[in-house]
C-alpha cells in the first residue's frame, strides 16, 4: 500500500511539477503550496499529535522543490561566497538547508487556528524577481507577515528569502557568518552547522 | 496615575538607561565592537543573561500557564482589547508622520471596535478588512530622521536601540493602561498585558532556539532588521551581494 501510495504521490508530483514549472505565476504557486500543506497538516493526525518525521516527509515532497537552497546559502554568506571553493559551497548549502528546514517544519508545526491572507502580489511578467505577501491572522494576536520572495528559473519560480514579521531569515545570519569565517575560515563555518544541526537532532530524540 | 508616581515610573525608566549608557560608552572607549550596530555589546550580554534568566523561572512559566489553561476565545478577547487601546496611540504615529489615511483608519478602528466589538474585545474592524497598524513613537521618530543610535538590551525592556528607548518612554506616557487612576485595576491591567504578549511569543521561541547559533546575536539581528524595514514601512530593498 504504501509503496504504491508513494509511486502515486512521485506521479503526481512529477506532473503537478511540469504545470507549474510553465505556467504558474508565483503568488498563485504560492497559495497553491501553502494551502496544500495546511490542508495536509490539519487531515493528518500523526503530525496532529506531535510526529516531527511525518511533517519533515510532507515538508521534504511538498516545499523543498520550491526552493533554492544554493542561492538562500549565498544570501547568507554575502560577500566572503565567492572565496570558497566549489565543495565548501556545497557544503554550506546542504548544512544551511538542513538548518532552515528545520526551522521551517517547527514554525508549521504550531499551525492550528491561524488563517492565511494572501495579499495581490504586483509584478510585470518580465520581472525575474517577486515578492509574494502573505499575513497569517491569529485570533487576538497581532497579524504576523509573512513573505515570501521568488526569482525565476527554468524550472519555475524558487523561492530564495523567507521574511517572516519583516525579518528575512536568511539575512538573518549574515552577521554569525561573516564572523565565523573571518575567526576560522569557511570549514569552521561548516563544522559549526554541522554542530548545530546534531545537536539539535540528539534534541528532538529526548523529546520523544 | 499620581504625579509622584509618574516621576517614580520616569526615574525608573531612565536609571537602566543612563546606567546603560555611562557603562557602554566605557566599554565603547576600551574595545573596537565587532558589529557597529552593537558597541555595548559585553554590557547587552550581560543584561542578556540576566533577562535570560528572570524570562526562564518568572515570566515564561506564567506565560505557558496563562496558555495552557485559558480558553481561545477568553485569549483573543484579551489581546483585541489591548490592541484596541494601543490603536488611538497607533494612530496618533500616523499622523505624526503624515500618513493621514493610514491614522484615519486608526481612528475608525478604534470607533468601530469600542462599540460593535464591545469595548474592544471583538476586533470587528479587521473581519471588515480594516486593517491594524503597528506604529509607535520610535518609528515617528526614525521617519523624522533621528538615527537609531546603539543597539541597547534591557532586562524585562528586551531589545532597544537608543532611539527606541526614547521612543519607548514617551509610548509608555501616553499609554492609557499606564495612565489608569485605580492602582489595583492599573497593575492587574499591566500584568495581563505582559502575560498575554509574553505568551504570544511563545511559539517565536521554539523557531528562535532551532534557528539561532548565538540567540543574543540572531535578536538582536532580527531586531534590528525589523526596526528598519518598520521605520521604512517595508521600502527597503535587499543587501544581496
Amino acid at each position: 500500500m504504501k509503496v504504491i501510495f508513494r509511486l502515486v504521490m512521485v506521479l503526481v508530483l512529477c506532473v503537478g511539477f511540469r504545470v507549474q514549472a510553465q505556467e504558474m505565476t508565483p503568488d498563485a504557486l504560492v497559495k497553491n503550496v501553502t494551502d496544500e500543506v495546511l490542508q495536509l497538516i490539519k487531515q493528518d493526525k500523526d503530525i496532529q499529535s506531535g510526529s516531527s518525521r511525518k511533517l519533515a516527509e510532507l515538508v521534504d515532497a511538498k516545499v523543498l522543490p520550491h526552493f533554492n537552497f544554493a542561492r538562500m546559502a549565498q544570501l547568507a554568506v554575502g560577500k566572503e561566497w565567492q572565496k570558497a571553493t566549489p565543495q565548501q559551497k556545497q557544503l554550506v548549502t546542504a548544512e544551511f538547508k538542513t538548518l532552515l528546514v528545520r526551522t521551517y517544519s517547527t514554525a508549521l508545526a504550531d499551525y492550528k487556528n491561524q488563517r492565511i491572507n494572501y495579499k495581490p502580489t504586483k509584478f510585470a511578467p518580465a520581472d525575474q524577481e517577486v515578492t509574494v505577501k502573505t499575513e497569517i491572522l491569529q485570533p487576538g494576536g497581532k497579524p504576523v507577515q509573512l513573505y515570501y520572495a521568488l526569482e525565476k528559473t527554468d524550472n519555475g519560480w524558487k523561492v530564495f528569502d523567507v521574511i517572516v514579521g519583516e525579518v528575512s531569515l536568511v539575512y538573518n545570519y549574515r552577521n554569525d557568518f561573516t564572523t565565523e569565517i573571518r575567526n576560522s575560515g569557511f570549514d569552521g563555518l561548516i563544522t559549526s552547522l554541522t554542530a548545530k544541526n546534531k545537536s539539535q537532532d540528539s534534541k528532538g530524540s529526548d523529546r520523544k | 496615575m499620581s504625579d509622584t508616581g509618574r516621576m517614580r515610573t520616569a526615574t525608573s525608566i531612565f536609571r537602566p538607561l543612563l546606567a546603560g549608557l555611562a557603562l557602554a560608552l566605557l566599554a565603547g572607549c576600551a574595545s573596537t565592537a565587532k558589529t557597529p550596530a552593537d558597541p555595548y555589546e559585553g554590557f547587552n550580554r550581560k543584561m542578556f543573561a540576566v533577562n535570560e534568566g528572570l524570562d526562564a523561572v518568572v515570566a515564561k512559566p506564567l506565560a505557558k500557564g496563562y496558555d495552557a489553561v485559558t480558553p481561545l476565545p477568553v485569549k483573543a478577547g484579551v489581546g483585541n482589547f489591548f490592541g484596541n487601546l494601543g490603536d488611538a496611540w497607533i494612530g496618533g504615529n500616523n499622523l505624526l508622520q503624515g500618513k493621514l489615511a493610514d491614522g484615519a483608519s486608526d481612528f475608525g478602528r478604534l470607533l468601530m471596535n469600542s462599540t460593535m466589538g464591545l469595548f474592544g474585545l471583538f476586533d470587528v474592524a479587521s473581519e471588515f478588512g480594516i486593517e491594524k497598524h503597528d506604529e509607535d513613537f520610535g518609528q515617528t521618530l526614525g521617519r523624522w530622521g533621528v538615527g537609531e543610535g546603539g543597539y541597547v538590551f534591557l532586562p524585562i525592556l528586551g531589545p532597544r536601540t537608543l532611539r527606541d528607548a526614547g521612543g519607548w518612554v514617551v509610548d509608555s506616557s501616553v499609554d492609557p493602561v499606564r495612565r489608569y487612576d485605580d492602582v489595583p485595576v492599573r497593575n492587574s491591567a499591566l500584568g495581563l498585558r505582559f502575560v498575554d504578549i509574553r505568551a504570544s511569543l511563545l511559539p517565536a521561541d521554539r523557531v528562535i532556539e532551532e534557528a539561532a547559533f548565538d540567540k543574543y546575536s540572531y535578536i538582536r539581528d532580527a531586531y534590528l532588521q525589523r526596526r528598519r524595514s518598520q521605520v521604512a514601512d517595508g521600502r527597503i530593498s535587499r543587501q544581496d551581494d
